[in-house]
């Protein structure tokens, strides 16, 4: 079985997976604490995730009933992300497979997002094209086979879609993560009443969007629920338009006709509305599989070269900008 | 404020012209400097940071750090990395380990930080304080310090 170990960002995450793609355990710990400051960190990632690797990878072990005697590879996620995180969990990763001369993956926290959709019991097998929406990242990719490096078709110019969602929910005097309160205050009103710019051309772009909500909201009343709400409503469409329009092109680029999901806006339930209506043949992995996570770190070290002991131990990890998908 | 600091005023009337201003304004910038950028939601920090940064020999795109906290792009200068740290989501740099954005900071390096007001003042003295305000539509004010 594989171990993989994810902290590139807020979240502290290990998993174990069997050779054939099957989830043996996969655990998350998200640093809740968030939403109480508003999308504010109290204490960021690293020192959290000093605290948490040890714990979430024996629990990682405890509820797959295994220990490191029963691992074969040793992944973790190399980069993108903010380098303090990373180095955490890379160099846990590393020194548990140095302990038993393992072998050891590093792994691309986006091919990991593409990988998600080999997992068992769904695998979905390439070739498709794969929409990766976070908070901190906006790609199409044409996925033609496993583990060779994926085509960028579209990527984001500025800010992420799941940024978008954060960003409009703080203006809209919404919690963090902004995703969920933003598609609930939407639900009562008219995606039609203001119409929000969705960017031009073949990348993505959302930093007008913001600006455009921004002097609506300085124009409006908002003490108004009904115009929140309309504001709330027609920001995820230019959102949710965005994404759709964009991953329909890339489809039609690619000559593909089927399309996998990834990253957390993949949660926003009018994203997955649209895209099904698209006619392609869609995967949407469960929510946990789309939000960071161990278990599609694992996917990917399935296809990644390894490096035997104990050549991996002299390697870094890389930054957000730097990497191969950058 | 230094009394010997400098402020100057600009305005743009849209990306390009931001763009442009951050890139003149970069050929004042020297290795492992630090420049503030403030300013509010879609005031255009990112976008100032992003003609900086082509500016200075940066070749990935240049996005917005909120997420991450902190990206790093390689530019076309040996030893030169131009780094993009955004402390929106920091409550302040106090409780942080103090190594943490170490890898974004110092020699080989020129940083430029969006959100300073979090925290900031303890990433060091920066060069320049670039501060951007809404001027109606595309068009913004911009007010460089130092």
């Amino acid at each position: 079985m594989i171990l993989a170990v994810e902290t590139s960002c807020d979240d502290t995450c290990a998993a174990l997976v069997s050779a054939d793609g099957a989830i043996l355990a996969n655990v998350i710990s998200s640093q809740e604490a968030h939403a109480r400051f508003g999308g504010v960190v109290p204490e960021v990632a690293a020192r959290s995730h000093l605290e948490l690797i040890d714990p979430v990878i024996d629990e990682a072990f405890a509820r797959a009933g295994a220990s490191l005697q029963d691992v074969e590879l040793v992944a973790a996620t190399r980069g993108p992300g903010l380098v303090g995180a990373l180095l955490v969990g890379f160099a846990a990763a590393k020194a548990l497979a140095a302990a038993r001369r393992l072998p050891f993956a590093p792994v691309d926290h986006l091919a990991g997002h593409v990988a998600a959709a080999y997992l068992k019991p769904t695998p979905f097998e390439p070739p498709f094209v794969a929409l990766i929406a976070s908070g901190g990242h906006t790609l199409l990719l044409a996925v033609r086979e496993r583990g060779a490096a994926p085509e960028v078709l579209a990527r984001t110019l500025d800010d992420a879609a799941g940024e978008a969602f954060d960003k409009g929910a703080r203006m809209l005097g919404l919690g963090y993560p902004g995703g969920a309160p933003l598609e609930r205050l939407a639900r009562a009103g008219d995606p039609y009443a203001f119409n929000f710019p969705s960017g031009r051309g073949e990348d993505f772009s959302f930093a007008g969007l913001k600006t455009a909500l921004l002097y609506r909201t300085r124009d409006l009343d908002m003490g108004d629920e009904q115009v929140r709400a309309d504001l709330a409503a027609s920001y995820q469409r230019a959102i949710v338009d965005a994404l759709v329009r964009r991953a329909e092109r890339a489809l039609e680029r690619a000559g593909l006709s089927r399309l996998a999901l990834g990253g957390g806006v993949a949660a926003n339930g009018p994203l997955r509305e649209r895209l099904a209506a698209l006619g392609a043949e869609l995967f949407l992995p469960a929510l946990a599989l789309c939000t960071d996570n161990a278990a599609m770190i694992a996917a990917a070290a399935l296809d990644a070269p390894a490096l035997a002991y104990p050549d991996y131990l002299s390697l870094d990890v890389y930054a957000t900008g730097e990497g191969p998908l950058r | 404020m230094a009394p010997t600091e400098q402020l100057r005023r600009f305005e743009t009337d849209g990306v390009t012209a931001t763009e442009q201003l951050a890139a003149a304004l970069a050929t004042e910038l020297a290795d492992g400097e630090i420049v503030f950028v403030s300013g509010e939601l879609g005031a255009g920090k990112t976008t100032f940071i992003r003609g900086a940064a082509r500016a200075l020999g940066a070749t990935a795109a240049v996005t917005s750090p909120t997420f991450a906290i902190g990206h790093r792009y390689p530019t076309r200068l040996e030893g030169l990395i131009v780094c993009h740290l955004d402390l929106y989501r920091l409550d302040g740099l106090d409780s942080e380990d103090p190594e943490l954005l170490a890898p974004y900071l110092g020699p080989g390096r020129i940083t430029f930080v969006e959100w300073p007001e979090h925290g900031g003042e303890g990433l060091g003295e920066p060069r320049l304080r670039v501060e951007l305000r809404h001027s109606g539509g595309d068009r913004r004010a911009i007010e460089v310090r130092g």
